[in-house]
């Protein structure tokens, strides 16, 4: 097991500095960065200083390295767009995109352990049928059609909900936060379920599928035949073993959920990381397609790596043994 | 483990005329299908003639004769007069088009790199699987917003509308290849070590090409299905692109741009031009989707 | 001193559904009644199959989903349980009636310390502070023969040995002192070596705490080590009961004694490893008249037409037509 989270810190730290090198191309090579960054009045003397400054007259293994440690001290370049440091425009965008992600995936893997769990103790059911047919539905569902659909029910129709931006925020240190205002909860609602939505009914099926598996094993009967209440067998012993794989998925689930967080944040105006991103595409905003990139494989690799970690303290089995004892 | 995720309420070993589910799933993609192929013909307006457009009939409801030039839309006009009904079938084809060819594209590729790991091993196969295992990092939809942000940069500002579409396949394609790479490879990685494999070596012959004649066989239903689910994919992953306004432009609307625009006033209550389009795309999604949950089923082969 | 048996089935069927999709519901327990004794060991044997496993699941009412009780009577410790509703079934489960299972590591939660499944059985039953019902885990597994107990309470199942595993499972079922224990094949998948000291363990067990024992088993070798009694099941019926030595030395249905006769023996002498030819027709697919008429070499007429009568036997009691005639055919004392 030690060997594996080696092989994965390093695999991860491959991971990153191929995605490095990914933005030292696009940064290097899409267009030129003198020319972005210089206005139209330029001497040829100024374009020579910038070319220095900037490095480019290294040889290119040298302006990656230069590249990715000026990347580690968080200077990303500037936006050719907003002519502001990447880095600033990062750090004010971040906190919107944060919370309505965590947000999110509390939702998805709440509603979906809970659903899950639900179906697979009611097999029959009539609920069952319909939600197992809703998920389906569901899954297919394109997220920019969900979110339509909830602005035109909940804010168009009913009038209930805000259909855009953030509402009211709260400056705490570098961090605005919507949670801690009415306004800012009420805006948080529809995106949250636009974006949690499809990761909710994927969990649902794998737990209910787990679950349907994990209840037919022999210590499940075990725990019956010991007169465990059910409660107590289909929540400990039963849901505990299942969640063992859901906890991979989950934690893939979370990078497409900041992933998939750009789409919801383009239909709710979201002025977070993701609608930065966008726009940083529509306008060819090189830095901050490269800025971003860096950051968001930054954010997967500490999800996957955390999920590792994770498994080693849910399942003992993958611990390295204690003790052994013959007889 | 993973396979069983999506046990779904669809039986195994049906055959399709036993499930209605995927039978009118299969009706309702072929009359898509047909319908984007007869656009020109089925289309009551040319969308992209400006000459035919009539700005007087914009915003006109369905089914209901324009006040001022007493036309009547099926499915309504929308901002600029454009007929909804045609605006759909156009889109749909832009939609199918470049759907199908960025599976197409997707699987050439797939198949061919997953051939040559496959066959060669070694490192051709190690760096081929790493790059597999890196873009796997990421979801598929932030790698083609990716390589179509890096294509537009590198394209010329006068042709970005003219290659936009191209540029989309090209996105999506590229995205979407570690699939079927992963299922070729093993097959490969077998077929690799058979004698006509060494017979064809020593006479000088491609080995991958012969082995492709040998495996073809084996993978065609693992690719099938990949293929089937990788279309809803494509479909839903353009429409989403266009729909951010980083797809097909304007001046070649697909599904996901015709839904951009209408998005725009749903508030105003010009509901037809979002819903029309809208639902097309969810017809389309869901059926593809469908087929390929029922073909994963009936084929059953191990996937990834 | 006998105030009546521990546990008491009468006439107890079990059905499960019939092959096909629309099929007929079949019995795979056809009416058997035994009883054990406090301090006795009954000893159930049968081929896989022949519902030993079903008879077993409906002392405690937990058969499988698509199986139910069809008929008769279980009466633990004087009292009649078949009909209890599911609560009531509960408080009998682990307190009255103990269960151990074949497979020692497939039975215990896998992400769970043993000391943590004791201690979570032992709350349920008895009236324990957290610190107690850790005492008292540490003892159970003291009873059953686990070295250093206190230091095992934070294993896991995947660190212990399979027999030490299956020590666990019988702690675990002896945990609120049940008046009954079943053990469904608990020595099936353990070392032939520790095989003896399970059972062993179980024997010492039933008579130290004058406990009742239904040992479910396929290996006529286990039973002859461990039973007083023994239950021979063929295709959901009794076939033969009585004291096990007399079933062992004087088989009186043809199939005991083709049991009998297929255990190879470890005493030196040549013994006929004989097997009984044919296999064991599944529920529903029974032939009229007396089952076994088609694997029987000594079948008549008789024995397809009409199901076999119930006679006393070699101490004990045999369903056949024709009991005790394979006697002659045998070359042992």
């Amino acid at each position: 097991m030690r060997a594996h989270l080696i092989r994965r810190v390093l695999q991860s730290g491959l991971v990153l500095l191929v995605v490095g090198f990914v933005a030292f191309s696009m940064f290097r090579f899409v267009g030129d960065p003198v020319d972005n960054m210089l206005g139209p009045e330029r001497t040829q003397a100024d374009i020579a200083r910038l070319r220095t400054d900037l490095g480019l007259d290294r040889p290119i293994p040298v302006q990656y390295a230069r590249y990715l440690a000026q990347a580690v001290q968080g200077n990303l370049g500037v936006s050719y767009r907003l002519g502001r440091p990447v880095a600033d425009i990062l750090a004010e965008r971040a906190p919107a995109t944060l919370e309505l992600a965590a947000v999110s995936g509390l939702l998805a893997l709440v509603g979906g352990v809970a659903l899950g769990v639900l179906t697979a103790i009611r097999r029959g059911g009539i609920a069952t049928g319909v939600l197992m047919t809703l998920s389906l539905v569901g899954v297919s569902l394109p997220t920019f059609l969900i979110g339509i659909g909830l602005i035109y029910v909940f804010a168009i129709c009913l009038g209930w909900l805000p259909s855009f931006g953030r509402g009211d925020t709260v400056q705490i240190g570098g961090w605005t936060t919507g949670l801690l205002t009415a306004s800012g909860r009420r805006a948080l609602i529809l995106p949250a379920l636009t974006l949690g939505l499809y990761q909710m009914t994927l969990i649902m099926r794998l737990v209910r599928s787990q679950m349907l598996e994990v209840l037919s094993h022999d210590h499940i009967r075990f725990a019956r035949a010991r007169g465990l209440p059910e409660w107590r067998v289909l929540f400990r012993h039963a849901l505990q073993n299942a969640l063992v794989p859901v906890i991979t998925v989950a934690g893939l689930q979370l990078g497409s959920i900041i992933a998939f967080a750009i789409v919801t944040e383009t239909v709710f105006q979201w002025p977070g990381l993701g609608l930065m991103f966008i726009n940083a595409i529509r306008f060819v905003d090189i830095p901050v397609m490269a800025a971003y990139l860096m950051l968001i494989s930054a954010m997967f690799v500490a999800i996957n790596l955390l999920v590792d970690l994770l498994y080693l303290f849910i399942d003992p089995r993958l611990r390295p043994a204690q003790q052994r004892s013959g007889g | 483990m993973m396979g069983r995720a999506a046990d779904g309420a669809i039986g195994r070993g049906q055959s399709l005329a036993r499930t209605p589910r995927a039978l009118l799933s299969l009706g309702v993609l072929a009359g898509l299908v047909l319908a984007a192929i007869g656009a020109p013909l089925l289309a009551p307006h040319d969308p992209f003639d400006p000459a035919t457009l009539d700005l007087m009939n914009g915003f006109t409801a369905p089914m209901t004769h324009n006040p001022y030039t007493g036309d009547l839309f099926w499915l309504g006009a929308d901002d600029q007069g454009r007929d909804v009904f045609s605006a759909i079938l156009f889109g749909l084809r832009i939609s199918l088009f470049v759907g199908m060819s960025a599976v197409a594209l997707a699987a050439m590729l797939g198949v061919s790199l997953g051939l040559l790991a496959g066959y060669l091993g070694g490192w051709v196969d190690g760096l081929t699987m790493r790059a597999a295992d890196v873009q796997l990092t990421f979801p598929a939809i932030l790698v083609a917003m990716l390589i179509f942000g890096v294509a537009k940069g590198i394209t010329p500002v006068a042709y970005r509308d003219e290659m936009a579409i191209w540029v989309l396949i090209l996105a999506i394609g590229l995205s979407d290849w570690v699939p079927f790479a992963r299922v070729v490879r093993g097959a490969a990685m077998v077929e690799a070590s058979r004698d006509y494999v060494l017979a064809a070596r020593l006479s000088g012959r491609s080995g991958p090409a012969i082995m492709l004649r040998h495996i073809l066989p084996n993978v065609l239903s693992p690719v099938l299905v990949i293929a089937t689910i990788g279309l809803a994919q494509a479909i839903v992953t353009e429409a989403t692109l266009s729909f951010l306004g980083i797809g097909a432009p304007p001046t070649q609307p697909s599904l996901g741009t015709l839904i951009r625009t209408g998005q725009s006033y749903l508030f105003s209550g010009e509901w037809w031009i979002l819903a029309f389009p809208a639902a097309t795309l969810l017809a389309l999604a869901l059926a593809v989707n469908l087929l390929g949950d029922w073909l994963r089923d009936r084929l059953n082969p191990v996937l990834q | 001193m006998s105030v009546g048996p521990v546990l008491s089935l009468r006439d107890v069927s079990v059905s499960v559904p019939g092959r096909g999709a629309r099929g007929a519901r079949a019995l795979a327990v056809d009416r058997v009644s035994v009883d054990i004794a406090a301090g006795e060991v009954l000893g159930i044997v049968g081929e896989s199959g022949a519902g030993k496993s079903l008879l077993a699941s409906a002392v405690t009412g937990l058969l499988p989903p698509r199986a139910g009780l069809s008929g008769g009577e279980v009466w633990i410790a004087g009292a009649r349980v078949d009909h209890l509703p599911e609560a009531r079934l509960r408080r009998l489960r682990g307190r009255v009636v103990g269960t151990v299972f074949q497979d020692p590591l497939g039975a215990l939660n896998p992400l769970m310390t043993i000391g943590a499944q004791l201690a979570e059985t032992i709350a349920v039953h008895l009236p324990l502070s957290r610190s107690a019902a850790r005492q008292r885990a540490a003892e159970a597994l003291a009873e059953v023969g686990i070295p250093a107990p206190a230091d095992r309470l934070g294993c896991y199942p995947h660190e212990l040995s399979g027999g030490m595993r299956q020590r666990v499972g019988i702690a675990l079922a002896l945990c609120a002192a049940p008046a009954l224990l079943i053990a469904d094949e608990p020595t099936t998948a353990l070392d032939v070596s520790v095989q003896a000291q399970i059972l062993a363990l179980l024997k010492r067990l039933c008579r130290d705490r004058g406990m009742a024992v239904m040992l479910i088993t396929h290996d006529m070798g286990v039973i002859a080590e461990t039973a007083d009694r023994i239950a021979v099941l063929y295709a959901g019926r009794l076939v033969e009961t009585g004291p096990v030595r007399d079933v062992l030395d004087t088989p009186c249905h043809p199939y005991t004694d083709g049991l009998v006769a297929a255990v190879p023996r470890i005493d030196g002498r040549p013994g006929r490893l004989a097997q009984i030819p044919g296999a064991m027709p599944p529920p529903g697919a029974r032939p009229a008249g007396c089952a076994f008429h088609p694997r029987c070499a000594l079948a008549r007429d008789r024995c397809r037409k009409d199901p076999a009568p119930e006679v006393a036997a070699a101490g004990g009691r045999a369903a056949c037509w024709f009991p005790c005639r394979s006697l002659p055919a045998r070359t042992d004392p």
